[in-house]
């Protein structure tokens, strides 16, 4: 049994990284990520990884992708800004399928706005930020435990399914300090390499689950990969079938298994009258909230995603059904709150509760909110 | 030497490359250079960014990577510090590499990562349909400069040297076997290396200038690499510049060669930042 120590947020991150197999960080200074890019650069010297900090956040995520071509499980972190800059490649990532990792630990923006207060304001750039039509997998974890359990499953999904992995947690999650036992047996997964005659090989060859097997550069397999519409060679094509059909399978090599993917917390859902639906930071404040509210005999519940994106829209419709209101708690001004009310589909009301002034949400003012929107139920 | 088809890919023909482009020849002489150094073919990486110029790296049997437009340093470098056993070739143009890269170009030399880049240089945007570039010569007709590009232009290889790059040169597309000599040595050299090509544009730049197609290009580029007596550092080649100006010239050859410690990002056991 591992033993409890004192991690900071930004720290956990490093050391899910390496302990998922990370051997390449490629990175640009900015608050409040900083502190993981300290981190890598004493970690993975020891890992038989490689550090490189880069000229600006565009040349990181390039890096991190032709480490990741070369075979390399590549991350890098950043925060607002540096996130918008990173979009370019995020979608590159997505269309040449290269695995790799991108921590976006939000701050206030827009714009450099507040760099050193919390926001959950990157939850729809974290979806659509990159142009053109794209899936998406994005984790959000509320605590430095989870930090480092999500930022594991972020390499594994990238792994998995080709595709670059965005974990988004706020400044508060990642500068709090605080007690945690980091498990020692972690399940890790592998991308599928490429095997038989080079010849033969296709980088983008349609497989029955959607996802092709990967050779590294250098492992004796010479193929392309571009960020242009391409066939299963990776070669551009303007065919309109072909262009098509790629398009069609990058989307559904996630979202055909978003089973795999979703992961959600709900919390004394099942009995609830109303229910709060918060992730990252809010989510732990909100359970603080939801607990206090039910030893004052509000019903109250929590649904907390843990996978943001893909949106967990049947969880929310099931819980619709069960209770009469879904208060949306985000420290923005209304972003996952959309997806919310389309999930619940008229089944529960939706209030929302959202700010951006770069103050954290509190159990205390949740559990006000939670209160007083009990009081209105009871209240028709 | 070995049949120069073995490192192309036919089965990726025909090339979008327009007529009387001399990129072609650009590519043989790297090619050529490639076989000359029996490298190995599995372990050359291509990395291009985007342009005409970058489309190179999809006709060249290798690990070729097309990136995105400007970043192909910045990919090439996370390929050579993940996997240094390959040799790493960044093909890019004057507005890819110089343009929208500028930033990631100086970083690469300032560094000295053990990569080499090939510039392109045809005075304008190709792909893009002839619009000017940074290295479009003042005077020049570009779609967006129809009456004459009234800018400074850069230059290229003053620019690499400025950014401490260890290996500088300058090699007309006019001239394939001395492209040939100068890439050989590009690879081979201990560090960042920096080739400028100067290439042609016969569909836009040629065009929009009456400079003629792209045999009547090559020929003019001959025919202003000022030959003189002595070592390739010495030569001139005299900018095209379509006004009564006299014309600047430009070295030719190989005009910076240094060694010093090589990148190799930051990492443990033996192989730690020199
Ligand atoms: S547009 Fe110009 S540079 Fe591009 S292929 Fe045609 S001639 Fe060559």
């Amino acid at each position: 049994m591992a033993e409890a120590q004192l991690v900071q947020g930004n720290e956990a991150c490093a050391l899910g990284a390496v302990a998922a197999g990370c051997n390449f960080y490629g990175g640009y200074p900015i608050t409040p990520s900083s502190g993981i890019a300290e981190q890598m650069v004493r970690f993975l010297p020891g890992a038989d990884g490689v550090f490189v900090q880069m000229e600006d956040e565009i040349a990181s995520l390039a890096a991190v992708i032709g480490a990741s071509l070369a075979g390399s499980k590549a991350m890098t972190a950043t925060s607002g800004p540096g996130f918008s800059l990173m979009q370019e490649h995020i979608g590159y990532a997505v269309m040449a399928e290269v695995p790799c990792v991108i921590v976006n630990v939000m701050r206030g923006g827009p714009s450099t706005g507040m760099p050193t207060s919390p926001s959950q304001g990157d939850m729809m750039q974290a979806r659509w930020g990159t142009h053109g039509d794209h899936s998406a997998i994005v984790l959000a974890p509320s605590s430095v435990g989870e930090v480092y359990e999500l930022t594991v499953r972020a390499f594994n999904l990238a792994e998995r399914f080709r595709t670059p992995v965005i974990v988004v947690y706020d400044e508060i999650v990642g500068h709090t300090r605080e007690s945690v036992v980091l498990p020692d047996a972690l399940e890790i997964t592998d991308r599928v390499r490429a095997e038989g005659d080079p010849e033969e090989f296709r980088p983008k060859a349609i497989t029955p689950n959607g996802v092709p097997p990967q050779a590294a550069f250098g492992d004796g397999y010479r193929f392309h990969v571009t960020g242009l519409a391409h066939d299963e060679r990776g070669f551009p094509t303007e065919d309109s079938q072909v262009a098509g059909a790629l398009l069609t399978r990058l989307h559904s090599k996630v979202d055909d298994h978003e089973d795999e993917i979703v992961d959600v917390e709900t919390f004394m859902i099942d009995d609830a009258d109303l229910a709060i639906f918060a992730y990252g930071i809010v989510g732990r404040s909100a359970r603080e909230a939801v607990m206090e509210a039910r030893a004052s005999g509000i019903k109250a519940g929590l649904i907390r995603p843990r996978t943001v994106w893909p949106f967990p829209a049947e969880h929310i419709a099931r819980a619709a059904e069960q209770v009469d209101t879904i208060i949306v708690a985000e420290m923005n001004l209304g972003q996952m709150i959309g997806e919310v009310e389309r999930a619940a589909q008229g089944q529960a009301e939706i209030v929302g509760h959202l700010r951006a002034d770069g103050e954290p949400m509190t159990p205390a003012h949740l559990l006000a909110l939670i209160t007083n929107v009990e009081a209105d139920r009871k209240q028709p | 030497m070995t049949d120069i088809k073995t490192y192309l890919r036919e089965w990726a023909m025909p090339h979008v490359l327009c007529p009387g482009c001399a990129h072609g020849i650009v590519l043989r002489s790297f090619l050529e250079a490639v076989d000359q150094l029996q490298l190995e073919q599995d372990k050359v990486a291509m990395v291009a960014g985007i342009g005409c110029s970058s489309r190179l790296a999809g006709y060249a049997d290798f690990c070729t990577l097309h990136g995105t437009h400007g970043r192909a340093p910045a990919f090439a470098t996370g390929l050579k510090l993940a996997r240094p056993e390959l040799d790493v070739v960044v093909v890019t143009g004057d507005g890819d590499g110089l343009a929208i890269g500028g930033n990631h170009l100086i970083h690469a030399a300032r560094r000295n990562i053990d990569i080499t880049v090939m510039l392109l240089n045809n005075s304008i945007y190709g792909m893009t349909g002839g619009q000017a570039a940074p290295t479009t010569p003042q005077g020049a007709v570009a779609s967006t400069t129809p009456s004459g590009n009234t800018e400074a232009s850069f230059d290229a290889c003053a620019l690499l040297q400025g950014a401490g790059a260890s290996f500088v040169a300058r090699v007309l597309a006019a001239n394939p076997i001395e492209m040939t000599k100068v890439m050989a040595d590009a690879i081979t050299h201990p560090g960042f290396s920096f080739i400028e090509v100067v290439s042609d544009c016969p569909e836009y730049f040629g065009r929009y200038n009456k400079a003629g197609g792209g045999a009547e290009m090559l020929v003019s580029l001959t025919s202003r690499d000022v030959a003189v007596a002595g070592p390739l550092a010495a030569k001139r080649f005299v900018n095209h510049v379509p006004s009564s100006e006299p014309p600047p010239g430009m070295d030719t050859g190989v005009l910076q060669r240094e060694v010093r410690p090589i990148f190799s990002g930051i990492r443990g056991g033996d192989t730690d930042e020199s």
